[in-house]
């Protein structure tokens, strides 16, 4: 593996299913060796534009490069060069972990004398020797997503698409494969095209981020810039007593536009950022609002999507939903 | 690598004892009705031999290929649903390959059907009247009926991409086997529309081929009609199912 390949370029590239345009024009350039997060709820064209670059879904227009290779005339070069972890993590129920590795070692044309030991490296750096001999059947969520990422890596790719990997993960597992990715980026150079609806994987694993909604790429830049750009911190505030609601929102709208709260709180975008924390108190106090909760939030890439989209990306299933005006 | 999918799919159906059992039960289960319930029906005059069991062995050779059609469709069909397919089109297989090493799992377990159909019918009684030669080529039929139904399966996995769909086109495969010679000489059919359509249904030569062996010795008039048959449908149905694995293994 090597970071001195080009990475991934992409200009207007676009993708229509009859009248509905998935991936409506979008451009990005993904420097070797880095992890590119592809941040979206579900139904923004993430998934599309993966089976594009992968080769396996022609363009309908626009062009990309992956590994220096056109996606669209040089599918067999671009397919050498890269390997792919899909969102179903199709496997084969009735065979083993060993057998899946040797089988993908096989029909990546692996030289015979070596595909026990590749498979047998792999197992283990992701924690599957133990497992290996049995039938992936019987593997949790978490394993087969570690076999998945162990046989998109058989033939050392460049590059790497994850779609989605962590859907679904338990916690563990979720902290497990992103320890991985981070380590194949890091110390072999490994190019990490990550496409997530989970807004904190996007944020710790990803060296930069594009967010896409409906098809348009409506942010990119470093997770710190994007929330950089957002800039103040929000403040969430729940009554103490749930009549006092409304009395408590108009009291926080002094200090700056309303944002999106759960149901019972009121939250706004501080003005005056952190500091003007006190005056907060001493007006709610003022107004003998009691306060239940009283929560500082530090941007995040949610406010990011909120503010570039006007939807939230709600945390589990990834489906954006209709938020308050920033 | 046509080697190592083939592998795989000889592991997938010795993994699937659902898949084995009706391939080695059900057909001898079928003769073993037949040949008892049907016997007197060897007083017709112009049956052909005394023994029904030797008349009716020649059915499960053909009733395996259509196991084999179920399961080559299927296995194909499954992969393109799970995803499996997508993953071996991000690797250098090719199509043919790849249809190549899934047909070979499926006709190797035809391979080992006719070796076991043959087995219990000598068990039973049956006597080849072609000899050592002609239980080679009765083997060599049964390959190659595998061979024809499982490409006939593997187009139809591949264009519908559903398991269920491949299941759906079962029985009607299985109509062509009853609407044939299977149970009685097309020249003992009394129904007029009953001898017409079987003798339209290619099914018929296959049967009459493989029972040409075990009844009668080296008869061309019986085994070149099954040979051509064999070797049209093994064509049509290989042609058929590499232009739909073409559509199956998008890339670009």
């Amino acid at each position: 593996m090597s970071s001195s390949s080009p990475g991934i370029e992409v200009d207007d590239l676009q993708r229509s299913f009859k009248d509905v345009l998935a991936v409506d024009g979008i451009s990005f350039a993904i420097e070797p060796g880095e992890i590119f997060g592809f941040l979206g709820p579900n139904g923004a064209g993430k998934s599309t534009t993966v089976l594009m670059l992968t080769t396996l879904l022609p363009p309908s227009g626009g062009r990309a490069s992956v590994a220096g290779f056109d996606v669209s005339r040089q599918g067999a070069e671009v397919r050498r060069h890269i390997g792919a972890a899909l969102q179903e993590a199709a496997l084969d129920p009735l065979l083993t972990g060993r057998e899946h590795m040797r089988l993908q070692a096989a029909l990546q044309a692996l030289p015979k004398a070596t595909r026990g030991a590749r498979a047998d490296e792999l197992l283990e750096r992701v924690g599957l020797t133990d497992a290996a001999d049995r039938r992936v059947g019987g593997y949790s969520g978490g394993m087969k997503r570690r076999l998945d990422l162990a046989l998109a890596l058989v033939h050392e790719p460049e590059i790497l698409f994850l779609d989605e990997p962590t859907t679904g993960l338990d916690p563990q597992s979720r902290a497990d494969l992103w320890d991985e990715v981070s380590r194949l980026a890091r110390e072999q150079g490994v190019t990490v095209f990550l496409t997530t609806q989970y807004l904190e994987e996007a944020d710790q694993l990803a060296d930069r981020i594009a967010i896409i909604n409906q098809g348009k790429i409506v942010a990119e830049g470093t997770p710190d810039a994007l929330k950089g750009e957002i800039g103040r911190p929000s403040l969430e505030v729940v009554p103490a007593v749930a009549a006092d609601r409304d009395r408590l929102a108009a009291v926080l709208e002094e200090f700056g536009p309303p944002t999106a709260a759960p149901p019972g709180a009121a939250a706004v975008r501080l003005e005056a950022g952190a500091d003007g924390l006190a005056q907060v108190v001493r007006r709610l106090d003022a107004e003998s609002i009691g306060l239940e909760t009283f929560d500082l939030h530090a941007p995040t890439l949610d406010d990011v999507f909120l503010a570039k989209t006007g939807e939230r990306m709600s945390g589990d299933d990834g489906v954006a939903v209709a938020g308050a005006a920033a | 690598m046509t080697r190592d999918l083939a592998r795989r799919a000889l592991l997938r159906t010795m993994r699937q004892p659902a898949n084995i059992i009706p391939v080695l039960v059900f057909p001898m289960l079928l003769v073993a009705i037949n040949s008892s319930g049907l016997q007197a029906a060897t007083k017709l005059p112009g049956f052909p031999g005394d023994s029904y069991l030797d008349f009716a062995i020649a059915v499960p050779f053909v009733q395996g290929g259509l196991f084999a059609m179920m399961n080559a469709g299927t296995d194909l069909a499954t992969d393109i649903e799970s995803g499996f397919m997508r993953r071996l089109a991000l690797t250098p297989v090719g199509g043919t390959s790849l249809l190549l090493g899934q047909v070979a799992g499926v006709v190797a377990l035809s391979f080992v059907a006719a070796i076991a159909y043959l087995g219990i019918g000598f068990i039973a009684g049956v006597t080849i009247a072609s000899g050592a030669a002609g239980v080679v080529a009765l083997v060599v039929l049964a390959v190659m009926i595998g061979l024809m139904f499982s490409s006939i399966g593997a187009f139809v996995g591949l264009r519908t991409g559903s398991p269920q769909a491949v299941q759906g086109f079962f029985p009607l495969f299985f109509v062509f086997l009853f609407l044939s010679s299977a149970n009685i000489p097309r020249d003992l059919m009394q129904q007029e529309w009953f001898k017409t359509i079987a003798t339209i249904n290619p099914v018929s030569y296959l049967v009459e081929g493989v029972r040409s062996l075990v009844i009668t010795g080296w008869d061309p008039s019986a085994l070149w009609p099954a040979v051509a048959v064999l070797l049209v449908g093994i064509a049509a149905g290989g042609f058929a199912a590499s232009r739909a694995m073409r559509g199956s293994l998008v890339r670009t």
